[in-house]
């Protein structure tokens, strides 16, 4: 099969300008709108639970669970699967553990509940340092990510590339705030699950809409290995490792998180999840027959050779399928996809500086609206520009050990400090501070030391640490030393205000 | 939880159903330490805890059942369809239908007690 993939076809050319478009009037929209911190960084608490779970939806399925994970299915089959499932449990573990209290105790960012009824300053520096890591790595991750693909897809030199995602990124942000990030994420999730299902829908058309008869070509062609676990989870530890990193790191990622504080009440919050949960996991549902599909239709070794790993597998599918004018699209989507994620990742680690360490931290929680905003704007900017230039940086570099960094820091650093500080009466301020700085420098330090950094990338004989993923350990660390230094760090005024702020957490008294 | 101001919570009347009229009124720190509130935040958390523990044998359950019993996963449960499939999608569906039974369970009967301590509230 001929492709057109790598050099800009008229079809991909007038999807991308139609999407940058169409986000660009919603920004003016929104920037409209925009006047306020709180609607700056939460749009204004006017966003409705449907328009949550779908704009959460946007902002969690990233390039490399579209264009990743339907690759690693075409390649290595039913591993893929396993991944996948890893991606959607954290979901309903948010919903039990983290969304309502979260919405009530909080402002703007997941320090806000953090450092509620302990002191304010040592507690958000420790929690701008944990959610800063966060989502600087993701960051990473995503912009070296979204370099590559649309280098493959479009034929843009990567540096161009990265400089578009961060100018157009920073417009949404920079101008409409929260407001026009959640539509950006919107419209990204209505466009990534329709283009799926289109791909699904084609793929099953082939096989006489059955999946049972594209198992049995893909066996026919690949053996039955291909439907069946296989090198994926050879060990037992790790896998539950990787799991716990995947479904807890979910309860600590700021721009997640952040999100809640968007809608009216915690019911709203409570509904979104819902819907969020229901779309992604339709999504996770059906992107495996689209990573089957590819495997049997447009062949492993195709895929492999346009680019290792597989990322292409759905856009080569889609232009087998739909023609150049389905790639056109499919590319544009993957496009939105990377410009929604990135745009909601610039917009917590902007909140993490301005909220937490500039207006609760250097003002002391005093400073003017107008004073609040302008921060907000220039971390905004700070924030984006450090994108592009860590984008640039890390060229070539392998950095898809990135996300789960990202994911193990989230799991170990911030999500034991939210869960302790929300349900545990003796949680103190010496504790919160320690769990989050242990949780981060044992989830990095370990992940430096495993064979994921020190062999792959540093090139050393044999890992220090012997696990790719370290979570197991750096969380249970986390948690342990939370309770030790607060049981020896007793701290009466918090202990008191854990009872008067139950109001508040339960029953929504008093919340923002 | 001695810290509450209110010594001991006084008998309340119960709100008549769907009434507004008798309606007791108290602080803050009496409506934390009555009975009712209490149960209500021991029952949002004794529900979390079974719906997570059941995610958690559910997905932990499916990893180590796919790391350890390879033998088991791989026979044919429907035409060209090992059972390693029908689980991984079963996970994923189950795993919704535990956030759809919380809501279920919050809107039915969490919502209703917290409006009704809300009103009790003195303002």
């Amino acid at each position: 099969m001929q492709s057109s993939l790598g050099s800009p076809t008229a079809s991909s050319i007038l999807f991308f300008f139609l999407i940058v478009a169409l986000t660009l009037v919603v920004t003016y929209w929104a920037a409209r709108r925009t006047k306020t911190s709180s609607e700056f960084y939460a749009a204004g608490r006017s966003v409705s639970a449907a328009q949550n779970g779908l704009a959460l939806a946007g902002d969690y399925m990233s390039a490399a669970s579209f264009l990743g994970i339907s690759g690693m299915v075409a390649l290595q089959g039913y591993d893929g699967m396993i991944y996948a499932t890893g991606w959607l449990v954290g979901w309903p573990a948010l919903m039990f553990l983290v969304a309502e209290p979260l919405r009530n105790l909080g402002k703007f960012t997941f320090a806000d509940v953090v450092a509620f009824r302990l002191q304010q300053r040592p507690v958000r520096i420790a929690a701008a340092v944990g959610g800063i890591l966060t989502v600087l790595f993701y960051t990473i991750a995503q912009m070296v990510g979204s370099g590559q693909l649309i280098k493959l897809m479009f034929g843009i030199p990567y540096e161009w590339a990265e400089i578009i995602v961060g100018s157009v990124m920073l417009a949404y942000v920079l101008f409409g705030g929260m407001l026009a990030t959640t539509w950006v994420q919107i419209i990204k999730a209505v466009l990534l699950l329709f283009g799926v299902t289109i791909l699904t829908v084609l793929v099953l058309s082939k096989f006489g809409w059955s999946p049972a008869n594209l198992y049995g070509a893909v066996s026919a062609k690949y053996g039955k290995a291909a439907l069946v676990p296989g090198g994926f989870v050879s060990s037992p530890l790790e896998a539950v490792s990787l799991g716990l990193a995947l479904m807890f790191g979910l309860l600590g990622l700021p721009h997640i998180l952040m999100r809640f504080y968007t809608v009216p009440d915690a019911k709203a919050a409570r509904k979104s999840v819902l819907y969020a949960t229901g779309l992604i996991g339709y999504f996770y549902v059906i992107i495996p027959i689209v990573g089957f599909g590819a495997a049997v239709l447009v062949g492993r070794d195709l895929v492999n050779k346009i680019a290792p790993g597989g990322n292409m597998a759905a856009p080569l599918l889609a232009e087998l399928l739909g023609g150049q004018a389905f790639l056109g699209f499919i590319s544009a989507v993957a496009f939105a996809t990377i410009l929604a994620v990135v745009a909601g990742l610039t917009l917590a680690g902007a909140s993490a500086f301005s909220h937490d360490i500039y207006m609760s931290v250097i003002k002391r929680g005093k400073a003017s609206e107008e004073a609040q905003l302008k921060v907000a704007r220039i971390a905004t900017i700070v924030f984006g520009v450090c994108a592009i230039g860590l984008g640039i940086a890390f060229k070539g570099q392998n950095v898809a050990f990135m996300v789960g960094l990202a994911f193990a820091i989230a799991a170990s650093a911030n999500f034991p400090a939210l869960l302790m500080s929300i349900v545990w009466k003796k949680f103190s301020t010496q504790g919160a501070v320690w769990s989050i700085l242990v949780g981060a420098v044992s989830s990095l330090g370990m992940i430096v030391l495993s064979p994921t950094v020190w062999v792959s990338i540093f090139k050393f004989e044999k890992a220090i640490f012997p696990m790719k993923n370290p979570a197991i350990w750096s969380m249970t660390l986390a948690f342990a030393v939370g309770i030790v230094v607060s049981l020896l760090t007793p701290e009466p005024r918090a202990q008191e205000m854990f009872e008067e702020e139950k109001l508040r957490t339960y029953l929504g008294v008093g919340a923002e | 939880m001695e810290k509450v101001a209110a010594p001991a919570t006084p008998s309340v009347k119960q709100v008549p159903a769907g009434g507004h009229s008798a309606r007791t009124h108290r602080s803050a720190a009496e409506v934390v330490a009555s009975p009712e509130f209490k149960a209500l935040v021991k029952r949002r958390w004794s529900i979390s805890l079974l719906l997570l523990t059941l995610l958690f044998v559910s997905y932990y359950g499916f990893i180590l059942l796919v790391a350890g019993d390879k033998a088991f996963v791989s026979q044919m449960v429907a035409e060209n369809t090992p059972l390693a499939i029908p689980i991984g999608v079963g996970v994923i569906v189950f795993a919704w239908l535990l956030t759809a039974l919380y809501v279920a369970w919050a809107n039915r009967s969490y919502d209703p007690e917290v409006e009704r301590l809300k009103g009790e509230l003195r303002r």
